[in-house]
């Protein structure tokens, strides 16, 4: 199985779409207190948001780099090169028909089908940073549930909105948590009431479109007491020669009893740096679960988290990563427990092609005269070339007697028998690999809806095409 | 056991072991080759310009810095304490030699069977070797690059190392019982830089025993030790260290073994003293069938904190390395574990292995693992996993129910986790004298 790297090459516009989009409002390139200025004014935020962004800006500009621990490639970004409001200055539509066409195209393209629609319960189709799109299912707003962009939630829901906003990710968590606190549009906000399950998953497709342009969009749900609800994202982006930067940054509350699964599936563009923070708070008896799938970009960080607050709160963190050529997966999962009795569970799949590179990085915090917490974490990589690399850097503190944490992790490779099976019934050593590779990954991407999972599936297969040679 | 035809004459030269001692010379002062000059005054620029290191450093994280934070390193004065009673406490009954040091000064350096002597193995002082034996240490003193953070305090060492020893043994000659190394300190604020280098040539067989000892554990003190382990092919070592500085010690250990074509290793750690203890350990596996075995346990009490950073580098196909670290952790105590499985481009087949378990025996006890990989082949074997937990209520139960009070019960319990570790060491006799030494914490 051990091949040159230089015969591996994978059609990297497979799966690209790119299609002109006339800008309205445009801030420019480079970020300066005038940009803050004019996306505030642009997006006419109320004077706390400025000062928010403000201050944010100047957190940003504060943090280095975290290069002592993170991979160098970081330093390609070039800061001043980014876009970073970009958007066609248009109210957010009611319904389908009034999306404009190319813009419909583009998203029939990239596999909502129109059947589709009639069950999800309501698409928040993100193009650049506004909702172009909103539809809202009636049963669902019914129930009392507000899902709406974050622009609209801070101006018509900010009694909601203001009280969880950057608290479960403060301004200066991160360099990129701050560039986003500084820059943020777009992304969705969702309060379920009380009691209240959501039948229907929630769904927002969005996707990069415009070149040298960094998307920081800000998503916040909160699920108050007893609530359910399953939010999915998914994300292709069209190609571009110059790196883009995605930057988004994610909030989730599940207050006592509540449910959140936020589901997520990316396909970002090989030239991408997606740099996302994603944590959520579990109250009392709160679940949270993080399912996370990551295929494509240039360089991936993203470590989503849960903060165990309350007694008996439960976190999951479920993450594949597929690293091609030229691509490195820095993913991983946070896991800090702040009450008694609460259990966390991560487990990581990777799997690395060509020269690609996945990275496992994982944090689990049990402080002490906490009764009871436990926590399970496994990851295992696989390898599918000679040049693949895999690393896997987990920190765990325990602290006390009552409590119980452990890690696991394994590297190994496709057997050559497994291939010799294969392809000895008929298939070729393409197809071989590609399914070995599904059958890997399969046990947590069964944990994925079923339109995600076939999904995966087709991204997996496109991935691995050309990986064998 | 097997038919090593030396064992015997060991065992029989064992009986009759005079008190004379074989070697017992000690220059004035450090004769020092060119060589050895110059790579001081390197050393010495390498500590000026190193930083300290600080606490966004990765190869440092979740340590407690301030202890290292340390610019003054007094020498250690007159040895005071009754050597013989130290030495008699903790002693092996048969070592095949013994060298002491007392605050870097040496005390006696034995060698008891003349024969190990004329079969060419060397067991002597650093100082006797860089007069003696000049080139073999040129080509090994200090060769391996510090990888895992205390560069500095190497080089320190480097500059300020007297007490040290050279073991080589020859191609083909196996020696069963163990050379045994004592660095005893004494006084307040004292600070000692002991040094080991064992050299273990093609189908040689050794095993080494090492002493770190405080003789009062009210003293405060540095030692900054390296030990470099060598295997040439078919060579098989056993080196185990057992650490017994003050309470109050700030102690750093940089260990480094390099494991050539199907030759054995094998690293215990033995960590019972030390107020911060660091202990670098790194294994290079550069030849085809080579093994290499980490093995550490500490009883962390008090405030005490061990703080250890491994690397099980794989730089060549088909070769194996197995790591089990455990701590026992009572009190405050702190302990820092963060280990690297590395595969380097084309180090196919490798077999790595590594596992940290702590056994958490207080509420306020703390417990860091950082097991890592990073893999840049494939075809590998490498697994790893950490674990921290408590005495199981079960095995308590289990073990009440027959009687044992519950102190005893926890206290067997612990021994237990800790013998693993122990049973790991090929050699019968050492593993039940170290059993012993456990027994008595």
């Amino acid at each position: 199985m051990s091949t040159e790297p230089n015969t591996i090459d994978i059609d990297r516009d497979i799966g690209n779409f790119y299609y002109n989009v006339a800008a309205k409002k445009d801030a420019g390139v480079g970020l300066t207190e005038k940009t803050i200025d004019y996306i505030v004014e642009a997006k006419q935020e109320p004077e706390w948001i400025r000062e928010f962004r403000h201050n944010a800006y100047r957190v940003f500009n504060s943090k280095p780099l975290p290069t002592h621990w993170a991979s160098r490639e970081l330093e390609v970004i070039d800061f001043d090169k980014i876009r970073y409001y970009l958007a066609s200055g248009d109210a957010p539509k009611r319904s389908w028909e009034e999306v404009p066409e190319d813009i419909k195209r583009t998203f029939e393209r990239l596999g909502i089908p129109e059947s589709e629609r009639k069950f999800l319960a309501g698409v928040e189709a993100q193009f650049d940073s506004e909702a172009v799109y909103s539809n809202i299912k009636k049963a669902v707003s019914d129930q009392g549930v507000i899902f709406m962009g974050s622009t609209d939630a801070l101006k018509e829901r900010p009694d909601l909105f203001r009280k969880w906003f950057g608290k479960v990710i403060p301004t200066g968590d991160n360099k990129f948590s701050a560039l986003n606190s500084a820059v943020f549009s777009g992304g969705s906000f969702i309060y379920v009431p009380p009691g209240v399950k959501v039948n229907h998953p929630l769904q927002a497709y969005f996707r990069i479109n415009a070149e040298n342009f960094g998307q920081f969009e800000r998503t916040l749900i909160i699920a108050d007491e007893g609530s359910e609800v399953m939010y999915m994202e998914g994300c292709t982006a069209p190609k571009f020669t110059t790196a883009t930067l995605h930057s988004a940054v994610v909030e989730l509350v599940a207050l006592p009893g509540a449910k959140i699964q936020y589901i997520t599936v990316q396909n970002w563009s090989p030239n991408v740096f997606n740099l996302v923070t994603k944590r959520g708070l579990a109250h009392e008896e709160a679940e949270i679960k993080w399912i996370d799938c990551n295929i494509g970009s240039r360089l991936t960080m993203k470590y989503p988290g849960v903060v165990l607050k309350g007694r008996k709160a439960r976190g999951e963190v479920i993450s594949i990563a597929l690293a091609g050529d030229g691509q490195h997966q820095d993913t991983g999962a946070k896991m800090i427990h702040a009450a008694d009795e609460t259990t966390s569970n991560i487990v990581s799949k990777s799997i690395s092609v060509g020269k690609g590179r996945a990275t496992y990085r994982g944090l689990v915090h049990v402080p002490k005269h906490l009764k009871h917490c436990k926590n399970n974490t496994e990851c295992d990589a696989l390898l599918i070339n000679a040049h693949s690399r895999t690393d896997t850097y987990p920190a765990i503190t325990v602290r006390g007697t009552g409590n119980a944490a452990q890690h696991e992790a394994s590297v190994s490779q496709i057997s050559a028998e497994q291939i010799f099976y294969m392809q000895q019934r008929g298939l070729s050593e393409g197809q071989a690999m590609s399914l070995a590779v599904n059958g890997f990954v399969n046990d947590l991407v069964r944990q994925f809806p079923m339109e995600y999972s076939v999904e995966l599936k087709r991204l997996i297969d496109l991935e691995m095409e050309g990986s064998v040679g | 056991m097997g038919d090593r035809s030396n064992l015997g004459d060991i065992l029989t030269s064992m009986t009759t072991v005079t008190d004379e001692p074989f070697s017992r010379t000690q220059p004035a002062a450090l004769e020092m080759p060119d060589w050895f000059s110059e790579q001081q005054s390197e050393a010495q620029k390498v500590f000026e310009n190193e930083p300290f290191p600080a606490r966004t450093d990765e190869m440092w994280r979740f340590s407690s810095i301030k202890n290292v934070a340390i610019n003054q390193f007094p020498v250690a004065g007159e040895f005071s304490a009754d050597v013989q009673s130290i030495v008699d406490a903790r002693k092996y009954r048969k070592p095949a030699g013994r060298i002491i040091f007392a605050n870097e000064s040496l005390i006696s350096a034995e060698l008891y069977d003349r024969k190990l002597a004329e079969a060419g193995v060397i067991f002597t002082t650093l100082a006797e070797a860089l007069v003696s034996h000049s080139e073999l240490l040129r080509e090994h003193f200090m060769a391996q690059t510090v990888r895992l953070g205390s560069k500095k305090f190497a080089a320190l060492h480097a500059t300020r190392v007297k007490a040290g020893v050279l073991l080589r043994v020859p191609r083909g000659v196996e020696v069963t019982a163990p050379f045994e190394v004592f660095h005893l300190c004494e006084g307040d604020e004292a600070s000692v830089f002991p040094h080991t280098l064992v050299i273990a040539e093609d189908l040689s067989r050794v095993t080494v025993l090492e002493h770190f000892v405080s003789a009062d554990p009210e003293h405060r003190g540095f030692a900054c030790g390296v030990n470099d382990l060598v295997l040439k092919p078919g060579a098989k070592l056993n080196y185990v260290s057992v650490q017994e500085w003050s309470p109050k010690f700030v102690s750093i250990q940089v260990n480094s073994t390099v494991v050539e074509k199907d030759a054995n290793a094998l690293n215990l750690a033995v960590n019972f003293g030390g107020k911060y203890s660091r202990l670098e350990s790194m294994s290079r596996m550069v030849g085809g069938g080579a093994r290499s075995d980490m093995l550490a346990l500490s009883i962390a009490r008090g405030e005490q904190e061990f703080d250890q950073r491994t690397l099980q580098d794989h730089l060549h196909p088909d070769t194996t390395s197995d790591l089990l670290y455990k701590n026992a952790l009572y009190d405050k105590a702190r302990t820092i574990f963060s280990g690297l499985i590395k595969v380097e481009p084309g180090a196919h087949r490798t077999d790595a292995y590594q596992k940290v378990r702590n056994l958490l025996l207080s509420d306020d006890a703390e417990a860091n693992s950082m097991p890592g990989l990073e893999i840049l082949a494939d075809d590998v074997r490498c697994t790893h996993g950490a674990t921290s937990g408590q005495v199981e209520p079960e095995e308590l139960f289990y073990l009440k129910s027959r009687g044992i009070a519950d102190l005893p019960a926890k206290q067997l319990i612990v021994r237990g986790f800790l013998n693993e570790v122990v049973d790991r060491v090929q050699h019968p006799e050492l593993t039940e004298y170290l059993h012993r030494e456990i027994a008595s914490r």
